[in-house]
């Protein structure tokens, strides 16, 4: 598993004529022995990647759902350390690609060298880290590449032109244009502008570019991968699963398939 | 020796310091760098920054000779630089001032600010008012609690207050909360900082503002005693008046810098606050500096009678001036805190701050091993009026027996 990996998930599901769909769920909410559990169903649900949140004490990038996920994680004693070790282990289980989102501190105290050669044993294919601006990177970017591990960059509604096409041309595996100014969490409507942004960050870049925060309706999954590939959805999925409704998750993610698309 | 000049132009003090906020911040802290640098430079913000801290502030504060507490430490001439004689009573609207004016310079409204104890809040909705601007707190629920009082104040002055419920409701949570709300509303919204932490440029800007400490402690000293002191003793929460007071003495080597941490209960019980001391190197509120942390990276609650010094984390530029030792920094427990402001109630009739009260105790500590041919300054940060509360708590009967 690596870079490669995550390419080709995102090309079969884009040559099959179906959006993207990356489900975000926190490792060790609901105990870290049910996650293989969990990514299984996502997995056979037709998600195309999954993105696994890293729990930690001061999630400033996040809203309400995310930091009380990791807030139920935390109590377990969940650490960066346990969620690795539990995807070597499962490791032969899944076939979809794993991205890591953490926030940079548990990657340090992990040290990161030793962080990024544990990605690749525990088949850790991308990894985000929301605090982490393209003017720090250099502390981490010669370890991923050396493991062939992607570091998906963020691009933001603020984020001027000039800062858009670096972060494009840098990002990899895709590129995570963040629809909202503000953390994570449920959005009853986005900016008018959202649909712009996205094409305009399309313009730039070969790769895909999948919209996330704030996605947490069938429409708006729909609405919002017709501007670009696909999206990411976080807050609702981790809603679901704590609620135990996991009809809604498969909802979600049909909508992105070519079926069902307007 | 220290290099003149840092940090460098991405905000790094040595491997200390930086920007790791979210995308969407990035264009907002670049922005503020770009209209500080330009402030700085532009006599007109200049001139209006002194005369609102002559005029409105009441500075130049006092370079007091402390002749009893000389008397008492039997040691080096003890002088106090009197930050408590400041409009609201501490340094920290040095530094609220500041970023209230360039606020305004960037054409912004409204104003987010953090507050521990509440000293920087009251600061910030102070130079709010002052200024007609739009002003919104956030202070852990904990801290709510702990300082009613200083709520009320800072809605008399017409800010709003929120409390925030996550984590355990302290300044930590706040700063994350202010961080979150800053995310949210950076078009029209300056995030006023109260310490030299958070990302580059904060560290560098506040320090420049409350560097107005140190220069006018140099000029008083040299009128005084035509010399340098020997040594400068200063409180360290996120570190703002001992880096004000700190900077233009850091490259006058015959000048000993010390900082002294809370060590609350003591290092040893792990209820402490010092961070330097026993913290490890890591990423929090956007800067790399030393942090309170276990071995998974995630931040440990601090503890410290002072809430203005419980707080995780430290400006990164002292963790370049541990690092280099250019500074020594030294834990002081809570009890020693409240002996130091005691002991200075009664020898110089000022009841000063938990925070400052840790610089008393480290300075008759340091004194020990000095002359009477030498001289000590401690940065008396701040007036002790909102602590007077938790003194009397945990004194009980003692102060009558």
């Amino acid at each position: 598993m690596s870079k490669t990996t995550l390419q080709q998930a995102f090309e079969d599901t884009l040559t099959g004529g179906d959006k993207i769909f990356v489900p975000y769920i926190m490792a060790g909410d609901g105990g870290l022995d049910g996650l293989a559990e969990r990514i299984q169903f996502l997995e056979e649900s037709g998600a195309t990647a999954l993105e696994l949140g890293i729990p930690f004490s001061d999630p400033v990038a996040d809203g309400p759902t995310v930091q009380a996920a990791g807030l139920r994680a935390l109590e377990k004693n969940v650490s960066l350390r346990d969620v690795l070790g539990k995807l070597k282990d499962t490791k032969q289980d899944r076939k979809i690609p794993i991205i890591l989102m953490t926030y940079m501190n548990p990657i340090f105290a992990y040290n990161i060298e030793a962080f990024a050669k544990d990605c690749i044993d525990s088949g850790v294919d991308g990894l985000i880290i929301p605090d982490l601006p393209m003017e720090e990177e250099n502390h981490i970017t010669s370890y991923l590449t050396e493991n062939e591990v992607a570091l998906i960059r963020l691009a933001a509604l603020t984020s001027p032109d000039e800062r858009l096409e670096q972060i494009a041309e840098k990002t990899e595996g895709f590129l995570y244009a963040v629809t909202v100014k503000g953390t994570t969490g449920a959005q009853v409507e986005f900016e008018s502008t959202v649909g712009d942004y996205i094409k305009r960050v399309k313009a730039l870049t070969s790769k895909p570019v999948l919209a996330g925060f704030g996605v947490s309706t069938p429409e708006q999954v729909r609405q919002l991968s017709a501007f670009g590939d696909g999206v990411v959805v976080g807050s609702e999925i981790i809603t679901c699963f704590h609620e135990d409704k996991r009809d809604k998750i498969v909802e979600l993610i049909q909508a992105s398939k070519r079926s069902k698309q307007i | 020796m220290i290099k003149e000049g840092l940090p460098d132009k991405q905000g790094h003090f040595g491997q200390f310091g930086g920007r790791f906020v979210p995308e969407t911040l990035m264009p907002a802290i670049i922005e503020l760098e770009e209209a500080y640098e330009e402030a700085k430079n532009d006599p007109a913000f200049n001139k209006e920054m002194k005369g609102y801290l002559k005029d409105y502030v009441g500075r130049e504060t006092p370079l007091t000779f402390a002749k009893r507490l000389t008397e008492e430490f039997g040691g080096p001439k003890i002088y106090l630089k009197r930050e408590d004689l400041n409009h609201t009573g501490a340094h920290k609207i040095n530094n609220a001032l500041g970023q209230a004016l360039l606020t305004q310079r960037m054409g912004k409204r409204k104003v987010v600010a953090e507050t521990g104890a509440g000293q920087h809040g009251v600061a910030t909705a102070t130079v709010c008012a002052l200024l007609d601007l739009e002003c919104i707190i956030f202070m852990g629920k904990e801290d709510v609690r702990r300082q009613k009082l200083n709520v009320f104040r800072m809605e008399l002055l017409g800010a709003e207050v929120v409390s925030v419920d996550q984590g355990e409701g302290t300044l930590k949570d706040a700063v994350n909360e202010a961080l979150r709300y800053w995310v949210a509303n950076v078009e029209d919204t300056h995030y006023i900082i109260g310490s030299v932490v958070g990302p580059h440029p904060f560290p560098k800007m506040v320090r420049d503002f409350q560097s107005v400490i140190g220069d006018e402690t140099k000029e008083q000293f040299d009128e005084l005693e035509h010399k340098l002191p020997d040594a400068i003793v200063a409180c360290v929460g996120g570190g703002s008046n001992a880096i004000g007071m700190f900077t233009p003495f850091v490259n006058e080597e015959s000048v000993k810098l010390y900082g002294a941490e809370a060590a609350g209960k003591g290092i040893e019980t792990g209820q402490h606050a010092a961070t330097l001391t026993a913290g490890k190197v890591g990423v929090l509120h956007g800067m790399l500096s030393y942090l309170l942390q276990d071995e998974a990276g995630q931040i440990t609650e601090p503890f410290s009678i002072s809430a203005g010094l419980d707080y995780p984390g430290i400006g990164p530029e002292h963790s370049y001036l541990k690092e280099t030792k250019r500074v020594t920094y030294e834990g002081i427990t809570d009890q020693e805190a409240l002996d130091g402001l005691q002991l200075l109630s009664r020898k110089e009739g000022i009841i000063t701050a938990l925070e400052t009260a840790h610089a008393i105790s480290y300075a008759q500590k340091i004194a020990k091993q000095m002359n009477p041919d030498q001289s000590l300054i401690i940065c008396l940060s701040g007036r002790g009026d909102k602590d007077v509360e938790t003194v009397k708590e945990r004194l009980g009967g003692q102060v009558n027996e």
